[in-house]
């Protein structure tokens, strides 16, 4: 029998693109029964892109997907993934919080239904857990709510792994371990061992290298949208997988060449710690400094900005914010564009407070403001006053740095506000912000892109909420950022 | 023992049996003739009606909408049930099946359309009551006899109001929160899209709590004219903000599909108490809603206390 | 050729306001009804529409407003507080005329109490809005039926003059509410506060992301609704000759349809005051309309739920997730 009619799902050169962003460029993989395939790579990789396509939740735009030695490209659905075995715990948690531990099985297995269902699905569901994690002392007729997340964690995992019509083949894991703490963890991965060696399959995503070093029998190493290495996981070692996810020829990140620190003298401007920490190192940025937040994406860096952006009003000894303060949203949809509005609406919003003629607001002012922006930044549009949505993404990002840098912030935060933005729009930004920068304005700057951080005189890297490195501009190389990023040194 | 006693959990379950004993105590203690057959016959006489028009609201809430037309749907399902069903029985029934069905199809245009309940139902509380109106342009009509024979049952020991209230939320309470299908309805309102992903449909789940909704509503109107013998088509307009009420003081949520069939029951058998007690307190009947109003409140403001502790834990 | 296409942008411009629609429906339902009369009494109809739809339009604006704050936002107190109100200041105005003064500060501050209970409610005790402004509704109403004894209680006579005074066929009352729209247009698109109010119901996330006052900014929307619904309270209660019990039962609904008629979006960030007038007006003369052909009270109020229904159907469903 030959290695593919062996695999449950094999992909070939599966290709997925969102508008001008290619999230896959041509991925081939696959999964054999009695296979723990680790899944490794930095951010924007294309890992939870891969794993939604395997759910069935993205249709591939080129490319196919082999079931069992059977082309199912066509009609590969979330019922026919779920059909065909393959099951997913996903990052972000899917079961009912309204529900009990039995009932969410429940909606999960329609097979569970008739008289005594009740029993049958806590027994399925306790048994389950009894299996992956002994002790776990979670009683399956609680509310999912009243669980903690690491229990409700618990319960995802072990619903995936349970069986009633569809086999429960290929169990996809995307970072299973994020809320458990280690003893669980380990149980987890011992339950994986297990399954693996009973004949089933697991796809295991994680951020823990020696997690996945230690669990995966094959680990696919993902770069830019694209499988860079696959090797059995014996051939690997620590730092030749955070070699392989980054660029290795090209060492340093940044060039440490005329690198000249802004610290000397001076009160910083911002001064804060991870909320909930009251140890370990601060944020610290100067007037005229970009700061860089680095790490995973999800690792505390976004809450970071809030806490900032709201600090103002609630200053206390372990938060200090010097002045005026604006945020660029990278979240465009849900944190930044308001869709009913014009550009001009969208841009002044933030200074409004500042145009008043008694008690209105300056038309005059407002337009004015808007086409100074819309020339400084560059802004592609006929008229300011077009809808925010006539713009391309990358130019309705524009508009929202317009927002933060025509307001009177001497801080301007920036929640990762590059993606999904073309090369030549990024190219004009940086301009801006670096000129902005050497006026004396301060810039805190989340970015999930490495390229990025070679712009900032100082970096962070933050991991589980708090701040794991701190580097400056000249001792920064994206071995260093990576190591950090992914585990203790 | 006493720790579980004091959970928040715990608490908040108890609350709404907490608020109707400590009403009832408080009742029988104005009035001790109250505590016979008769006195709780006439205490608990129009509960019935609307906890049936609760039930019918907690259909509506447990898929995360709100209907502000049941009052007066209640009211055309009374002018329907005095004048055809008593006279044309099969245009009464066929009439009010296709009043159902119009809960279904508003189901269908909610979920497919993606409108907002309160709109939608604010619109159709002026189209029942308009229909109403049609069917029974002043008030009067005559029920038909086996309703009414139902309706004053007299049932040993206590009430038969009591006995058809315990039924009615046992039922309900099997059907949502013990069965298999329930459980998706549910979790249709608790996290829609993981339901979805589970391969169930969601147009499905909302046409089924919308024609149970229309059922229960019809249960009201139907007991309601049993008890008061004639029909008017605004008889009903109070109970679209009694049920909202009552599914609340019930321990149900207003989002998030959690529900309590049985809690729902009890909150408008405590909104009907508190329109008595005043009545026991010598306070002007003036005030009835009013304490309905203070209840609701007092009860919330319980429920914010404990979440709070909760949250503190 | 370049003023045939100045003429067709601005009518592309003038159909995109949504506020035509309900004005146009308003003419349209109007001619219906002369027609039918054959010319007679349309001053009259117009009149008397505006001199209703005035109420319509007060508590509406109010309710735009919180309607306009985006998902879930509504107040249901509006009756309760018109009500409430009403009764307070004819009770202390005793139909003295001297009073008309201390009666108007006593409606407003009644009703900007119970916007501060509502908002009290709504944000210290976590309630959804709907909720809480539906049990201060009953509260209030309690406390009206109370206080007003079940009398209806007569307003000063040179109020009841003010409320029912015409000028050239113009109700008084009508044009003060037309300046009151005209200024609460401006306010809306001209202050701060106003422009916070369209952001929240945007994107009530990105707004405090960009620096706006979201809770202070729900504090006044409720505060305002509520003192906006008694006043309505007040020159009611003059107009129709007294404070009665339930003058302000059919407000709930009307303050609502009139919102989603006259095209301010349900899903929040986008409110309309002039299709306020347009569909209050539209409301009125619709009733007329049917009145006129002698059609009952059921026929007018299924046509009014199918109208309000069809036009959220039309204009909805781009609508937000929620």
């Amino acid at each position: 029998m030959s290695e593919a009619d062996r695999s449950i799902v094999r992909l070939d050169g599966v290709e997925k693109h969102f508008g001008a962003v290619r999230a896959l460029t041509g991925v081939d993989l696959s999964v054999a029964p009695g296979e723990c395939l680790g899944l490794v790579g930095h951010n924007g990789a294309g890992k939870s892109t891969l794993m939604n396509v395997l759910a069935g939740i993205f249709g591939p735009d080129q490319g196919s997907i082999t079931v069992r030695g059977v082309d199912s490209t066509a009609g590969y659905t979330v019922a026919a993934a779920k059909q065909q075995g393959v099951r997913c715990v996903f990052q972000e948690l899917s079961l009912c919080p309204n529900l009990t531990v039995a009932e969410n099985a429940r909606v999960m297995h329609p097979a569970l239904k008739g008289f005594g269902w009740r029993r049958r699905a806590a027994e399925l569901i306790a048994r389950k857990l009894d299996e992956v994690f002994p002790g776990h002392g979670i009683a399956s007729r609680e509310i999912v709510g009243d669980l903690s997340i690491a229990k409700r964690q618990m319960v995802e995992i072990a619903r995936a792994f349970t069986v009633t019509e569809a086999p429960a083949d290929l169990v996809i894991l995307d970072e299973p371990t994020s809320s458990l703490d280690s003893v669980v963890a380990e149980q987890l991965l011992a339950f994986v061992r297990h399954h693996v060696a009973a004949g089933g399959a697991c796809i295991l995503i994680s951020h823990l290298l020696g997690e996945v070093l230690s669990t995966a029998d094959r680990i696919v190493v993902l770069r830019d949208g694209a499988v860079v290495d696959v090797r059995p996981a014996a051939d690997f070692t620590r730092d030749s997988l955070v070699s392989a996810m980054g660029s290795v020829a090209e060492g340093g990140v940044a060039d440490g060449d005329g690198f000249t620190s802004k610290r000397r003298g001076g009160s910083p401007k911002v001064r804060a710690r991870p909320a909930g920490r009251t140890t370990g190192p601060e944020l610290v940025a100067h007037a005229g400094e970009i700061v860089g937040l680095a790490g995973l994406a999800g690792h505390g860096q976004t809450d970071m900005l809030i806490q900032l952006h709201s600090a103002r009003r609630k200053a206390s000894a372990s938060l200090q914010v010097d002045g005026p303060v604006s945020l660029v949203a990278g979240d465009r949809q849900t944190d930044g564009i308001f869709p009913l509005w014009s550009i001009a609406g969208n841009i002044t919003i933030r200074s409004i407070r500042h145009m008043l003629h008694h008690a209105l607001i300056d038309a005059d002012a407002e337009q004015e403001m808007a086409r100074r922006w819309q020339q400084r930044i560059g802004i592609r549009t006929p008229d300011v006053n077009n809808n925010i949505l006539s713009l391309s993404g990358g130019n309705q990002q524009k508009a929202l740095f317009a927002r933060a840098l025509a307001s009177d912030a001497e801080i301007v935060l920036m929640d990762d506000p590059m993606r999904g933005v073309d090369v030549g729009t990024k190219q004009e930004v940086y301009g801006i912000i670096r000129d902005e920068a050497a006026n004396g304005r301060t810039f805190v700057w989340y970015t999930t892109e490495m390229d990025e951080l070679k712009h900032c005189d100082h970096v962070y890297v933050f991991r589980d909420g708090g701040i794991v490195a701190d580097l400056a501009r000249d001792e920064m190389t994206e071995e260093k950022l990576l190591h950090s990023s992914f585990e203790a040194a | 023992m006493i720790a579980t006693l004091l959970s928040p959990r715990f608490l908040r379950n108890a609350l709404p049996a907490l608020s109707l004993t400590v009403l009832l105590l408080a009742i029988f203690q104005l009035q001790p003739r109250t505590m016979s057959y008769f006195g709780l016959n006439l205490l608990l006489n129009l509960a019935l009606p609307i906890a049936f028009a609760t039930i019918a609201q907690m259909c509506i809430i447990t898929v995360n909408d709100l209907d502000l037309g049941i009052g007066s749907y209640v009211g055309l399902v009374a002018a329907i049930g005095a004048t055809w069903l008593n006279e044309t029985p099969l245009l009464g029934v066929a009439a009010l099946l296709g009043c159902i069905l119009i809960y279904a199809a508003l189901g269908a245009l909610i979920h497919l359309r993606n409108l907002p309940s309160i709109v939608v139902t604010l619109g159709m509380s002026f189209v029942w009551l308009g229909m109403a109106l049609l069917v029974l342009p002043t008030p009067g009509g005559t029920v038909p006899g086996w309703i009414r024979a139902i309706m004053t049952l007299k049932t040993p020991f206590l009430p038969f109001t009591i006995y058809a209230a315990v039924a009615v939320g046992v039922i309900v309470h099997f059907g949502l929160m013990r069965s298999a299908y329930g459980t998706v309805l549910r979790g249709a309102g608790g996290n829609p899209r993981s339901v979805a992903r589970a391969g169930w449909s969601l147009l499905r789940t909302k046409v089924t709590m919308f024609a149970l909704a229309g059922f229960f509503g019809m249960l009201s109107g139907l007991s309601l004219i049993g008890l008061t013998t004639s029909a008017d088509a605004n008889i009903a307009l109070r109970y679209t903000l009694l049920s909202i009420a009552g599914v609340i003081l019930g321990g149900g949520e207003f989002v998030g599909g959690r529900i309590s069939p049985i809690g729902a029951v009890i909150g408008a058998m405590t909104l009907t108490l508190a329109a008595s007690f005043l009545t026991f307190l010598r306070l002007p009947p003036d005030w009835q809603i009013g304490a309905q109003g203070g209840i609701l409140i007092v009860v919330l403001a319980f429920r914010a206390v404990i979440n709070r502790a909760e949250a503190r834990r | 050729m370049a003023a045939a296409r100045t003429a067709a942008r601005l009518a592309t411009r003038l159909l995109e306001r949504p506020w035509l629609w309900a004005f146009a429906a308003a003419f349209l339902v109007w001619l219906a009804t002369i027609i039918f009369t054959k010319g007679q009494g349309g001053g009259e109809i117009l009149s008397a529409a505006l001199a209703f739809g005035t109420f319509s339009v007060i508590v509406g604006i109010g309710q735009m407003y919180v309607i306009t704050l985006g998902p879930g936002n509504v107040d249901l107190s509006i009756p309760a507080t018109m009500t409430f109100a009403g009764a307070a200041s004819m009770k202390i105005m005793a139909t003295q005329d001297s009073m008309i003064v201390v009666g108007l500060l006593i409606a407003l501050a009644c009703g900007a109490a119970i916007g501060v209970f509502n908002y009290g409610l709504i944000r210290l005790m976590r309630i959804p809005p709907i909720i809480a402004t539906l049990s201060s509704s009953f509260v209030f109403q309690s406390a009206a039926i109370a206080y007003g004894r079940g009398i209806k209680i007569k307003p000063p006579p040179s109020l009841a003059d003010f409320t029912t005074a015409r000028i050239a066929g113009f109700p008084i009352l009508a044009i003060c509410t037309v300046i009151l729209a005209l200024v609460m247009t401006v306010v809306l698109h001209k202050t701060v506060y106003g422009r916070s109010v369209i952001a929240i119901g945007q994107n009530a996330r990105a707004a405090k992301l960009s620096g706006i006052a979201v809770d202070f900014t729900r504090f006044v929307t409720y505060v305002m609704c509520a003192t906006l619904a008694g006043l309505c309270g007040f020159v009611l209660s003059g107009f129709s000759g007294g404070a009665s019990l339930n003058m302000g039962a059919e407000f709930l609904l009307a303050s609502i349809a009139v919102v989603v008629i006259g095209g301010t979006s349900v899903a929040g960030g986008f409110a309309n005051i002039p299709g306020l007038w347009g569909a209050a007006l539209f409301m009125f003369l619709l009733v007329t309309m049917l009145n006129t052909f002698g059609l009952g009270a059921g026929i007018r109020l299924v046509m009014t739920g199918l109208i309000i229904i069809t036009v959220i159907t039309v204009a909805g469903g781009k609508s937000t997730d929620r």
